[in-house]
């Protein structure tokens, strides 16, 4: 267990040296800053305004980079240290494959999390000086869909870097997992769908296995619990559900999917060869 | 006896890099393992790390498999790859990384690698990758000399480095303790064979040759 901290403060170091984790970081508190230097939070949108404008568009922001940019700079931690024989020299010394996984799993968890997260934190201190009200409430359970986006996320790229052996395959593959989720959001894509009279249950089911959809419809619940701004099937599944069981699905869902992925990615780097 | 590789055979998309070896070191063997390009040594070094799982057979380090009980099999052991990785971890994190997984102690490496003639505490803060090539292999015996192994592992441990730290390296191989067995992987016997006392010849995934000299 010593080493998985080790492994897990190490990989944070790391991490904190490279250029990715500059470009994420400014990428996230660049948009805070930028909402705020725009003037984002003083518009009046479709009834937002204010600290719940600026955050209803930092949601719509992370819901398209969050999963891409976890996906790129992790999928590469497991299968880039194999092709550049890291792994080799690093997995030479007694250290337990269970350490070494998890161990890098949880730094890189907090190294995608943290900048987020700070990004909200800086967006929340920003409305505060404008006067707002702090929505404790809300600020909360958005960290926790941050949370759960991330987790998700990352269990999906340490999953596709332990099966992986090529560092390319993975990039790509990881590609085509974030387009066709993102394409699953799409209203137009789910339109057409109906349009074609496929399954209402079936739209519906798709919509509820799509993690980065489950983020957007409890997110956007949070601001407007009525959800006229996200379309028929969201409605439908708020109302299927219920406020309460929504949020609770849309944080724990995601969450289940993510340490899902990531056992089945330690199961392959134990049970297949490390190099 | 300390390892024990018995009819271990391996596949890579069909095709067999390690053809049933048997093989077997014991405590003070001093092996030069030779062969061609492709010949299998650096797949058995592998699977002997717990790298590989093997098609069939079976190998044990000090009595213990090496994939199920890598943890106990590379506490014995110390490895020195081709060629160094490129670690992204400063020196001082790569030796606290080393330090609290094998216990090696941070001044231990400082002095061996002093003693070939490398100041590492000057780059310390640097990261690993950015060093030289020869400066990083030096570091790397470094750390494998500092390591209290019964086995140590050379997969052509001086290819980066110049004549003079060649010179270093092998009179501090001469100091290594007596029941302390080497495998070096090597083309160039005339280089290390007054350290050797057998060598082994792979082809095509065999042992075609092992004796003692």
């Amino acid at each position: 267990m010593k080493n998985l901290f080790l492994v897990a403060y190490l990989d944070v170091k790391e991490s904190l040296r490279s250029k990715w984790f500059y470009v994420y970081s400014v990428v996230f508190g660049g948009l805070m800053a930028l909402f705020f230097i725009s003037g984002v939070s003083d518009s009046v949108v479709m009834g937002f305004t204010g600290l719940s404008r600026m955050l209803l568009i930092f949601i719509q922001v992370t819901i398209i980079i969050l999963p891409i940019f976890i996906l790129i700079t992790t999928v590469k931690s497991i299968s880039g240290d194999r092709e550049s024989n890291v792994l080799e020299y690093m997995l030479s010394f007694p250290v337990s494959l269970k350490d070494y996984y998890w161990g890098k799993m949880l730094g890189r968890f907090l190294t995608v999390f943290m900048p987020v997260f700070l990004a909200l934190l800086l967006g929340v201190v920003f409305g505060l000086l404008k006067g707002g009200a702090l929505p404790w409430k809300m600020v909360f359970l958005y960290s926790a869909f941050l949370f759960s986006l991330s987790f998700v996320f990352l269990g999906l790229a340490f999953f596709l870097s332990t099966l992986v052996k090529s560092t390319d395959i993975a990039l790509g593959g990881s590609f085509v997992v974030w387009i066709v989720m993102l394409a699953f959001i799409d209203i137009g894509l789910i339109g057409l769908m109906l349009q074609n009279r496929m399954n209402d249950g079936l739209i519906v089911f798709l919509a509820m296995l799509n993690p980065i959809e489950v983020f957007r419809i409890g997110a956007i619940s949070l601001f407007d619990p009525e959800l006229t701004v996200i379309g028929p099937v969201a409605y439908y599944i708020l109302d299927t559900l219920g406020s309460t069981w929504l949020i609770i699905y849309a944080i724990f869902y995601p969450i289940v999917i993510g340490a899902l992925l990531s056992y089945f990615g330690y199961i392959a780097f134990r049970k297949k060869d490390l190099l | 006896m300390l390892v024990v590789a018995e009819k271990v055979s391996k596949q890579f998309m069909g095709s067999k890099v390690l053809d049933s070896v048997n093989i077997t070191i014991n405590k003070g063997d001093r092996i030069a393992m030779m062969g061609p390009n492709g010949a299998g040594k650096t797949t058995l070094v592998r699977a002997m790390l717990g790298f590989y799982h093997i098609n069939s057979g079976k190998i044990t380090v000090n009595g213990h498999d090496p994939v199920k009980e890598r943890v106990k099999v590379l506490e014995n052991i110390s490895f020195i790859p081709q060629l160094p990785p490129p670690v992204k971890l400063s020196i001082e994190e790569l030796l606290l990384y080393i330090g609290r997984s094998s216990g090696i102690p941070r001044e231990r490496v400082l002095q061996e690698a002093g003693r070939m003639d490398l100041d590492i505490q000057k780059h310390i803060s640097k990261p690993f990758f950015k060093l030289s090539g020869g400066m990083k292999q030096k570091l790397l015996i470094a750390i494998a000399l500092s390591k209290e192994s019964d086995l140590l592992i050379f997969d052509e441990p001086t290819a980066n480095l110049d004549p003079k730290g060649r010179e270093k390296f092998y009179e501090l191989l001469t100091e290594i303790d007596e029941s302390c067995s080497t495998l070096f992987i090597t083309h160039r016997l005339d280089e290390i064979k007054g350290l050797v006392n057998r060598q082994i010849y792979m082809d095509l995934g065999k042992v075609v040759e092992d004796e003692k000299i």
